[in-house]
């Protein structure tokens, strides 16, 4: 990993909820966001794209000991800008051209230089996916229900 | 025994182009998108995932068009698929208390912190078919929703949403879940299965069995099968965030949500000499909306811890060997199915048998009685 050239801790915090927004990107934002930060300088593959699976797991009861309940398709990629940073890429599904794009993302967010771009190119990604929680929220109040009992006689 | 039969080349390849054919269907009508398989097809797509046990929409739609609507056939295409796949890792647990959740109810409290949301369901419908299954006029039917969105749009709220058990566990009147004591829980997928087996391993051969299979035996303890006297503390299903710990990375990476349904089924318990009375858990977690399922999981989980809450065996849902090792319903299809194909050399084995027996038992009562046998 590259050294840092200002304060790390913000950093290391910020960056995996940048890769949590680079993950539930579609990948048509992220070829998007890309495109918008033109030019990038040449990248190359730390490992080719790949699609595998992780095995995700529960916990007994919701909060006990964990089981492994099935298999998930990830996605992931490696790349190194040229003279720049390493990015990472970890996805659910199989897309692994929005793997490589999400990788790429993450290394010029690297680059102190650029973060705001890139952050910036990316406020689309955060705003569509706070409005859809939003809107499953809001769908699943209006479900809400009242049930009351009825107190039987005492015939 | 199965003997590999040659030949047949040419019909085989007949047949299956006979069932491209079939599975277009006519051709005048336009072809099914997957899109439309997994946005109007949901359930059908999420017990594909829930049984193929790999979380993969598109996947699993391609399965559902390809098997047209098989879903055990297509159950078995995605767990072929999934052997050509490297496994990365395994994901943190799962947090269902952090999930946004799409629908939520409890049997046993009305009022429960977070209210019953009842979400996309078929609970109160009225079953009339083709009452509501038109889309036309449906959307009508949703009486004063924008009033609600407005006023409870806050209410829902962000954040956890406390799970029912914790409630009862608060007040020590529920058994807690087993503590995590960070050891790696047995993959059935890894390691063949011995039995007994133990929580863990029982959850995952669970999460992936058959839903009818499931049903019936979760139903069998309700009629008296070993009776567990059931009551659902809570059903949720929505989307939770999966993490992996990336080693390249040195923290752990968000992969993105998943839906799943969670079940927490709760029943009562007399206690033992080590413990006193308190209500139990049977647990139920698999992905997508599966609602059956994860009731008929948790039941069965339930029933098959008699040994662990000292009660009697008895039933066939107790039965741990015989529950687990025939819920699998790819290992099941795979072997009743087999016994269409040619058995041609075995039967003629059996045949030559049978005819012997036939012969010696003519030859022991005379001549007479079986005149044709030997034939």
């Amino acid at each position: 990993m590259q050294p840092s050239p200002f304060d790390a801790a913000p950093v290391a915090a910020a960056r995996p909820a940048l890769m949590a927004v680079l993950a539930r990107a579609e990948p048509g934002e992220l070829h998007a966001a890309l495109a918008a930060l033109a030019p990038v300088p040449p990248v190359r593959d730390l490992r080719a794209p790949e699609v595998g699976l992780v095995m995700v797991r529960g916990r007994i009861g919701g909060d006990g000991a964990a089981f492994n309940l099935g298999e998930a398709t990830v996605s992931r990629a490696a790349v190194r800008l040229d003279g720049g940073a390493a990015g990472f890429a970890y996805r659910l599904g199989r897309s692994v051209a929005a793997a490589r794009s999400a990788a790429i993302l993450d290394a010029l967010w690297q680059d102190a230089g650029r973060r705001e771009a890139v952050e910036a190119a990316l406020v689309p990604v955060r705003t569509r996916l706070a409005a859809e929680a939003a809107a499953v929220r809001a769908e699943t109040a209006a479900t809400r229900v009242d049930f009351f009992t009825l107190v039987r006689g005492e015939d | 025994m199965y003997v590999a039969a040659k030949g047949g080349e040419k019909a085989i390849r007949n047949a299956h182009r006979l069932l491209a054919k079939r599975r277009r269907g006519n051709p005048n009508l336009p072809d099914i998108t997957l899109a439309q398989i997994a946005q109007q097809l949901t359930l059908a797509v999420d017990r594909v995932m829930a049984e193929g046990s790999l979380f993969d929409p598109e996947l699993a739609a391609l399965a559902v068009k390809q098997a047209r609507g098989d879903l055990i056939e297509a159950i078995f295409l995605i767990r072929a698929f999934r052997t050509t796949l490297p496994r990365f890792g395994a994901s943190r647990p799962v947090d269902t208390a952090a999930m946004l959740v799409r629908r939520r109810v409890s049997a046993t409290f009305k009022d429960l912190p977070g209210g019953q949301l009842l979400g996309p369901t078929f609970d109160y419908t009225h079953r009339l078919l083709g009452a509501s299954a038109g889309v036309e006029g449906q959307y009508d039917e949703v009486d004063d929703a924008t009033d609600h969105v407005a006023v409870l749009a806050g209410a829902a709220g962000a954040g956890p949403m406390p799970r029912v058990t914790d409630l009862l566990g608060a007040d020590g009147l529920i058994e807690p879940s087993p503590a995590d004591a960070g050891e790696e829980p047995f993959d059935i997928t890894r390691t063949p299965v011995t039995y007994p087996v133990d929580r863990a391993t029982r959850l995952q051969t669970l999460a992936r069995g058959d839903e009818g299979y499931l049903l019936a035996l979760g139903y069998s303890t309700q009629r008296g099968f070993g009776r567990t006297h059931p009551f659902v503390g809570e059903i949720r299903f929505g989307d939770v965030e999966v993490s992996f710990f990336a080693e390249e990375l040195g923290f752990e990476v968000s992969l993105g949500t998943l839906q799943l349904t969670e079940c927490q089924m709760v029943t009562q318990f007399t206690g033992t000499a080590q413990a006193p009375p308190q209500f139990t858990r049977g647990y139920g977690l698999v992905f997508g909306q599966c609602e059956r399922k994860a009731m008929s999981m948790a039941l069965v989980e339930r029933s098959l811890r008699w040994a662990e809450l000292g009660e009697e065996k008895g039933a066939p849902a107790q039965d741990e060997e015989f529950v687990l090792a025939h819920s699998d319903n790819v290992q099941a299809t795979g072997f009743v199915e087999h016994l269409k194909l040619p058995h041609y050399v075995d039967f003629q084995a059996e045949l030559d048998l049978v005819r012997r027996m036939r012969a010696e038992r003519a030859a022991e009562a005379g001549p007479e009685a079986f005149e044709e046998a030997a034939e």
